[in-house]
């Protein structure tokens, strides 16, 4: 019985670090495809997160508001509006901050990143207050898969959402990439910027729509996560982005698969360190895991060798 | 000249209108709908009024920003002609004596009459900033390793202090070298397995460096008193001298041997000096270092590291000393800073402090000593002005580093000019040597 009840720890340490490691997966993507065309890290990608978040959070309370009943029908609402608000912002963030700064040195793009991460958590604590925000559950309940005498394994409907709806998401991104033709500009802009210039591939509006494309996934990241924890707060983007940027270089940076893979690591990383081991120190071991494998294959898990030329 | 403004205008007002129609978007789930805390939960309240307002203070900026540019710009090209550049060694020049000049200024800061404690305290605060500044100019500016984690250094100089005089009853002149040289090996122990990783990778481990310090320094209670930190830790001593109106045992007291009255701003004065001593010292060090054969290969492995690899120089020693030189100084201004607060917290050394750092190297022009100086006044004075905007000062700091980098992405005083270069090159050759560099 002892190891039954073991194994059922077990699986339910890795119900829940595949949910969190779906969500820093799909913030990861984010980061690694800005990386991937334009060799910069978006600093302010985690903040992007937070505001898809926040617009969750208002969208839902509307809703309950206007007595909207339905789950799936709200649900669905409020994803989409976040998706194109979030979005909004991304554009925004890449023509203010990013777009003048191209061919710039290499440090004044991180250097405005970090400085439109802090502008845009100030104007959500200004604006909506800096106190936590909670949230009445959405999506109450769950299955229970395995009942023990003094021990439950349980998915609740939430998890398997986030789950599907990250499974969903990353099947069509990667049909996205691989078979229309924006995928192709991009992974064109991505090889060569100047050759796909030549070639008549409108490189800026490339790489506006990839903000785009990142924002609308760390928009719905930000929508689960609210959904999941019941509370959001303006400093929610920092700790995120840094971890799914972490699953991002874990990964291989500039890999899509990579970005899950490492997402899905890290939310693993955590959630049995935090069963097995401690909670507190839950982010050292998903950092010394990073530096372990840097140190071991300086490229990430699905990172191609940058060749170097003189 | 003007008439090309004019005939600009309408496109700027379009460009000025769009911009305002996005924020009137954009602002819609912030400014005007907001989330209100009530015992039911949240409710939604709402703030059009705000919004139209925050619209027309986007156009109004838009507009004045883009006719201020073309200003600007069409000034450059009618100027252009009849500008004759300065030449180096005046630029040379003008850059010493505006050091000397400062640090003439600095001397004399505390006797001025308008000097206070307010004034004392940004003083000593913008030193500090100053000589961590100083520290990563080293790594990021000199050698050109990314460093996102450097306030880790800073943390370890200012719990050493903390915990030598915690439990071994060291006093600040013994700590003070002893910081700096713990976290010396610290920036050793983190450089070894990073020597491979270039540009983001070093990026992200640097930044998880700074992190994992911060956690494990708000966790392990035993030793550092988790997040209540470390108090009662001493003040530095003159000669053995304190500044207490009644002096620990074993120390006399300055307005008692000296027969100055006793005032309590006399202690502050001298924490200031040796603030300011710390970064007269250091900075005269690390000029005298870019002068040394390890100094000019940290500048040459910034340029091109296989030309360096294939010039025998060692690209791993140069790495492994320009972490230590940074993290050294990054150590003592630590060692300070436990000082002069006497109480450190893990809630000091957050990641915004290493942005802040990096962002007064980067401000500063990348490498220039005087630059990290003029940035980190820059820094820490622009919150203390913006302080009527109490709410809104990180906000406009956040802005104002965006608009620099926009204005001038490669410093305020670039400097890539190598510190030494052989002598008896003519000029032609140099300028040429210019040109091929990117």
């Amino acid at each position: 019985m002892d190891s039954a009840v073991a194994l059922g720890t077990f699986l339910q340490h890795l119900i829940n670090g595949l949910t969190l490691g779906a969500i820093y997966g799909l913030i990861a993507i984010g980061y690694t495809m800005v990386y991937g065309i334009i060799r910069m890290i978006n600093f302010a990608h985690g903040e992007i997160y937070m505001i898809g978040a926040f617009v969750g959070v208002t969208g839902f309370t509307l809703l309950s508001a206007a007595g909207v009943g339905s789950v799936a029908l709200g649900l669905l609402a409020v994803l989409v509006v976040s998706i194109l608000f979030t979005a909004a912002y991304g554009w925004t963030v890449e023509r203010v901050a990013y777009r003048p700064l191209r061919g710039a040195p290499k440090l004044a793009p991180l250097i405005s990143a970090i400085g439109m991460s802090i502008l845009l958590q100030n104007y959500v604590m200004l604006t909506q207050g800096a106190r936590p925000k909670p949230l009445q559950p959405v999506l109450v309940g769950g299955l229970t898969l395995w009942r023990g005498e003094n021990f439950d394994l349980s998915i609740s409907y939430i998890q398997l959402f986030i789950m599907l709806l990250t499974l969903v998401l990353m099947l069509g991104f990667t049909q996205l990439i691989q078979r229309t033709p924006l995928g192709r500009a991009q992974r064109a802009c991505e090889q060569d910027r100047t050759m796909a210039a030549l070639l008549g591939i409108n490189v800026d509006r490339t790489i506006s729509l990839t903000f785009v494309m990142g924002a609308s996934l760390a928009a719905v990241a930000g929508v689960l996560v609210t959904m999941y924890y019941g509370v959001i707060d303006f400093f929610i983007g920092f700790l995120a982005g840094m971890k799914a940027f972490t699953a991002a270089v874990l990964g291989g940076i500039g890999s899509l698969p990579g970005a899950m893979l490492g997402g899905v690591l890290i939310g693993l990383i955590e959630a049995f360190f935090t069963g097995y081991v401690s909670g507190a120190y839950k982010d050292v071991a998903a950092f010394s895991v990073l530096i372990l494998v840097l140190v071991l294959r300086p490229t990430g898990l699905l990172g191609r060798p940058d060749i170097e030329k003189v | 000249m003007a008439s090309t403004i004019i005939a600009r205008l309408p496109a700027r007002l379009r460009d000025a209108a769009l911009a305002a129609l996005l924020a009137l978007v954009l602002g819609i789930p912030f400014i005007g709908l907001q989330t209100l805390s009530t015992d039911q939960g949240l409710a939604i309240g709402t703030r059009w009024p705000w919004l139209l307002a925050a619209a027309a203070v986007i156009f109004a900026g838009r507009l004045l920003f883009a006719i201020l540019a073309d200003l600007l710009a069409e000034r450059r090209r009618t100027a252009r002609a009849g500008r004759s550049l300065v030449s180096e060694a005046l630029a040379g020049r003008l850059t010493r004596g505006f050091g000397i000049g400062a640090a003439l200024f600095a001397l004399t800061l505390p006797f001025l009459p308008f000097s206070d404690r307010y004034v004392l305290d940004i003083g000593m605060t913008a030193l500090i900033y100053i000589l961590l500044g100083m520290g990563l100019n080293v790594t990021v500016g000199l050698a050109g390793l990314l460093d996102l984690g450097f306030v880790a250094f800073y943390a370890i100089g200012a719990y050493t202090f903390a915990l030598l005089s915690k439990f071994f009853g060291f006093g600040f002149w013994l700590s003070l070298p002893l910081s700096g040289l713990v976290a010396a090996s610290f920036g050793v122990l983190l450089s070894l397995p990073i020597l491979r990783l270039r540009g983001d990778y070093l990026a992200i481990v640097t930044l998880g460096f700074g992190e994992i310090t911060r956690i494990i320094l708000l966790n392990w209670q035993s030793l550092t008193g988790g997040p209540n930190g470390v108090s009662g830790i001493p003040r530095p001593s003159l000669f053995g001298l304190s500044f207490d109106r009644r002096p620990p045992e074993g120390l006399g007291s300055f307005h008692e041997v000296t027969g100055i009255a006793f005032s309590g701003e006399h202690r502050l004065m001298f924490l200031y000096f040796v603030a300011l001593g710390l970064v007269l010292v250091a900075s005269w060090g690390v000029w005298r270092l870019r002068h040394l054969p390890i100094g000019r290969s940290w500048e040459a492995l910034r340029e091109d590291e296989i030309a360096c690899r294939s010039l025998g120089i060692n690209p791993t020693a140069s790495k492994v000393s320009a972490y230590a030189t940074g993290a050294f100084l990054g150590g003592l201004a630590g060692c300070f800073f436990a000082a002069r607060q006497g109480f450190v917290s893990p809630e000091s050394f957050t990641f915004i402090e290493s942005a802040l750092i990096l962002a007064i190297v980067v401000l500063g022009g990348m490498g220039s000593q005087i630059g990290v100086v003029i940035a980190a006044l820059f820094i820490v004075l622009l919150p203390e002005f913006a302080r009527d905007f109490a709410d809104y000062r990180m906000l406009i700091f956040g802005a104002a580093m965006i608009l620099i980098m926009i204005w001038r992405p490669q410093g305020l005083l670039s400097n890539r000019e190598p510190t030494l270069r052989l002598a008896g090159r003519s000029a032609a050759g140099d300028s040429a040597a210019k040109e091929a560099t990117p």
